[in-house]
């Protein structure tokens, strides 16, 4: 019970800090809220589902980034998928940085693409590992628990 | 988190229930929708592709209250999607993408959707999508029943599924009062063909012949749409279009029958009254081009249309064709407006009456479609001048298949093809193919018949099917020797027989170039035919003024009969004939194209027309060759069957480019 406690406020205090950093939004609760007793796991399967098919899309990505010349239309297109996936589970951070791609896919800065995307790459694999860690904890600490925030 | 708080009552149940398709790429977002759909107590079915969902929609028609698709997906744009729905389904969509900018939100809603949500959507967006299908249902219902029962804005179906709300299942009562919506919805839908996006039927000629078998097992008397629907055992074919096929074949016999062409033509007026003359003419100009831009039509032949002037009303003698495109003919067969293709050549095979496909069988069904929509009116026409195309030689050239926007362009191929007379027009055939036909439906004026040339007697407006032969009316300045030629005259005077002409006609024809042959064909289109024989009497009235108004006489005796072979036969003669009296339009299209003209009735026609168009020459009608198909409509069919006959048969030569459409003014086609 206390450990479940410890372990509780620990999943609450991570819970926190992905959204003290920023990696996290709103959408992120709201998922939450969607979770009930049917779908004890709803938030963990939607990231899961989300992450599995957006590795996908970065391949693409990255490939395409290494053509010459550029074909900015499929990177935006790309992007705009990726952007939808990301945001649809309130990865806040990435989400802005495939905005700034976009952008600058449509300026026609390669290299603009090509740093952000670095940028991308990186915010998106430290939210994966944060949010893998979270689930895993929730776990431990109990279903109840994962998605129970003070409304 | 729980879910919803709202137990469902028996009288909340509305919305709950609501049956959503969820349609996106993204696995991520079709779930958590899904979930969020489930939240508000809706039935939610989801997909991540496009096709499958269009399948699962048309599979189960009423399974489902309403869509929700992502506008970006990898297998089909969802505007697409969003328009087959509302096309096949008529089901609300709602349209959704991360993508807010004002341009895509503009793009779902001119396209249709009924709502436009930015992602990541969020539920409260969501419970509110029962609202579009209250408002549908609303609107459907006041169409159907005028009634109040949908008023009060939210027409739920709680009253009326309040009985059931004790059973077990909201959905039930959803559902019934849904089906019951449905239902009534579909018979309003039936009956009011004009708003309901239905496919278009497309008579073919096949099809017009299992049509005139039923009817004739049954008995004229006895048929009734009911049960010849039942005895034809064709999928998809409504009773309401054996019923307006049937009225036009009641029509057609009546004419033959000696009903005063007047009668006929006010039939064919009356339909060629409708849009698609009028639109054959407007098509004719617009749709010889699209004609042409589906590239049924030969370019020359389009290019002759064109300087024909065929282009009558819309002067665009783009031949209609393109508009056969367009649209799906829903006929059953469709290939057959494929007239203008090949079927120049095949009209020496002589066997398909294709002629009366007049319409240019190189148009391609498609092109009749779009001449179909032209030439709606037409749609009963169904001239489908299909027959002509139909290499599968069909002979009968019942074009009628193009369900009416084909008619139109066809009625206008045909006109051109002259072979396939008129009926075509109906149905948009493009069998304009060449050009000429657009010229030809453009000269029948579908309607417009008040071709300059005089010809137009034949009301444009009535079915296009007059095209072809009012085309050739039309060309009284051509030297449509069908008219006034001697040949033609004579001919005319057995057109009288009109129900001879056929025959004649087709003896004739055939003699002349397995043009003919068609004219059994014709035969039976002429029961659709009935619009052009308005044309006809008309194409020969110019005819008549200019060979011998007798063959008006004749003509207007047939003018049914004309007409309806003509559309077959009459068509080719008509076409051809039309052909030198409408002048060029219709030859210079055969000419040019020669083949193109004969589209209509396919092969044979085109060979007809080509050898009529030459023929036709100015006056030569007579000469034979005059494509009697055209000619024969206007004067009495049989006449000019037996005339237009001579000249093939003596060798259509001459006859080219007698057609100097100039006499014909495409204008007066009214479209």
């Amino acid at each position: 019970m206390e450990r479940n406690q410890q372990l509780r406020r620990q999943l609450a205090s991570m819970r926190q800090s992905l959204f003290d950093q920023g990696h996290l939004d709103e959408q992120f609760i709201l998922l939450e809220e969607l979770q009930d007793d049917a779908n004890p796991n709803f938030v963990e399967e939607v990231v899961t589902l989300h992450y599995r098919d957006s590795a996908r899309l970065i391949t693409t990505i990255e490939r395409a980034l290494e053509k010459s010349p550029l074909d900015f239309n499929k990177l935006d297109g790309y992007m705009h998928q990726f952007k939808g996936s990301s945001t649809s589970i309130g990865a806040k951070k990435v989400k802005a940085e495939s905005t700034q791609f976009r952008e600058y896919c449509e300026a026609g800065n390669g290299e603009g693409c090509m740093k952000t995307f670095q940028l991308l790459k990186r915010d998106y694999a430290t939210l994966r590992r944060k949010l893998e860690a979270y689930f895993q904890l929730a776990r431990q600490a109990g279903p109840n628990e994962i998605a129970c925030r003070p409304k | 988190m729980s879910t919803a708080s709202s137990s469902v009552t028996v009288s909340d149940q509305f919305p709950a229930g609501l049956r959503v398709l969820v349609v996106d790429d993204d696995p991520t977002c079709l779930r958590i929708l899904e979930k969020m759909l489930g939240t508000c107590l809706y039935e939610v079915t989801k997909c991540n592709r496009a096709e499958i969902a269009l399948d699962m929609l048309r599979t189960n028609k009423n399974g489902y209250d309403i869509v929700i698709s992502d506008v970006h997906m990898p297998d089909m744009d969802g505007f697409k999607l969003l328009e087959q729905v509302g096309l096949e389904m008529d089901l609300p969509v709602i349209m959704m993408s991360a993508d807010d900018s004002k341009q895509v939100v503009m793009k779902g809603v001119t396209h249709g959707a009924c709502d436009y949500l930015i992602k990541p959507v969020r539920i409260e967006a969501l419970k509110n999508i029962w609202q579009h299908v209250v408002r549908k249902r609303k609107n459907e219902w006041k169409d159907l029943e005028q009634s109040g029962s949908v008023e009060e804005g939210d027409r739920q179906p709680k009253p009326s599924e309040e009985a059931d709300y004790s059973s077990s299942a909201n959905e039930g009562n959803w559902r019934t009062s849904k089906r019951r919506k449905d239902e009534e919805e579909e018979i309003e839908e039936r009956d009011d063909t004009s708003t309901l996006k239905k496919p278009r039927v497309v008579w073919s000629v096949e099809l017009h012949q299992q049509f005139v078998s039923a009817v004739n097992q049954l008995g004229i008397d006895k048929a009734v749409p009911k049960k010849i629907l039942e005895l034809m055992n064709v999928p998809g074919l409504t009773r309401e279009n054996v019923a307006s096929h049937l009225q036009k074949y009641r029509l057609y016999l009546r004419r033959l029958s000696g009903v005063s062409p007047h009668q006929g033509n006010s039939f064919i007026s009356s339909h060629s009254q409708e849009p698609p003359y009028g639109s054959l003419s407007s098509l004719s100009g617009l749709d010889f081009q699209t004609l042409a831009a589906t590239g049924q039509i030969p370019a020359q032949s389009l290019a002759t249309l064109q300087a024909a002037g065929l282009a009558r009303s819309a002067a665009k003698p783009g031949l209609p064709m393109p508009l056969v495109d367009q649209r799906n003919i829903f006929s059953f067969d469709n290939q057959k407006l494929r007239f203008g293709e090949g079927q120049p050549q095949h009209m020496s095979s002589g066997k398909q009456m294709n002629l009366l496909h007049g319409i240019p069988t190189t148009m391609d069904s498609k092109q009749l479609v779009n001449l179909h929509h032209s030439a709606q009116s037409l749609g009963s026409l169904n001239m489908q001048a299909s027959a002509h195309g139909n290499p599968s030689g069909q002979s009968s050239p019942l074009l009628m298949q193009m369900a009416q926007p084909q008619s139109r362009g066809q009625i206008l191929t045909e006109t051109s093809g002259g072979q396939v007379p008129r009926l075509p027009t109906s149905v948009g055939h493009p069998i304009l193919s060449n050009g000429a036909a657009g010229a030809m439906l453009a000269i029948n004026g579908i309607g417009e018949n008040s071709r300059g040339t005089g010809y137009n007697s034949v009301s444009q407006t009535s079915s296009v099917l007059n095209f072809p032969l009012n085309h050739s009316a039309e060309l009284p300045g051509n030297s449509f020797p069908l008219g006034s030629t001697p040949g033609i005259s004579a001919g005319m005077s057995t057109l009288t027989t009109k129900g001879g002409f056929q025959e004649e006609i087709n003896s004739d024809i055939k003699g002349s170039g397995g043009f003919m042959p068609s004219y059994d064909i014709f035969n039976d289109l002429q029961q659709h035919k009935p619009h052009n024989w308005e044309l006809q009497n008309v194409g020969f009235a110019f005819d008549a003024s200019q060979h011998s108004n007798s063959l008006q006489a004749s003509v207007d005796v047939t003018p049914s009969v004309l007409v309806n072979q003509g559309y077959s036969s009459s068509q080719r003669n008509v076409q051809n004939s039309n052909v030198s009296a409408m002048g060029k339009p219709i030859f210079s299209v055969g000419e040019g194209s020669e083949h193109g003209i004969a589209l209509n009735v396919g092969q044979h026609l085109n060979s007809l027309l080509v050898d009529n168009s030459t023929r036709v020459k100015s006056e030569r009608v007579t000469d034979t060759s005059c494509q009697p198909t055209l000619l024969p409509q206007h004067f009495g069919q049989e006449d000019l069957m037996s005339a237009i006959l001579k000249q093939q048969q003596d060798g259509l030569g001459p006859a080219e480019n007698d057609f100097e459409f100039d006499g014909y003014s495409l204008d007066n086609i009214p479209v």
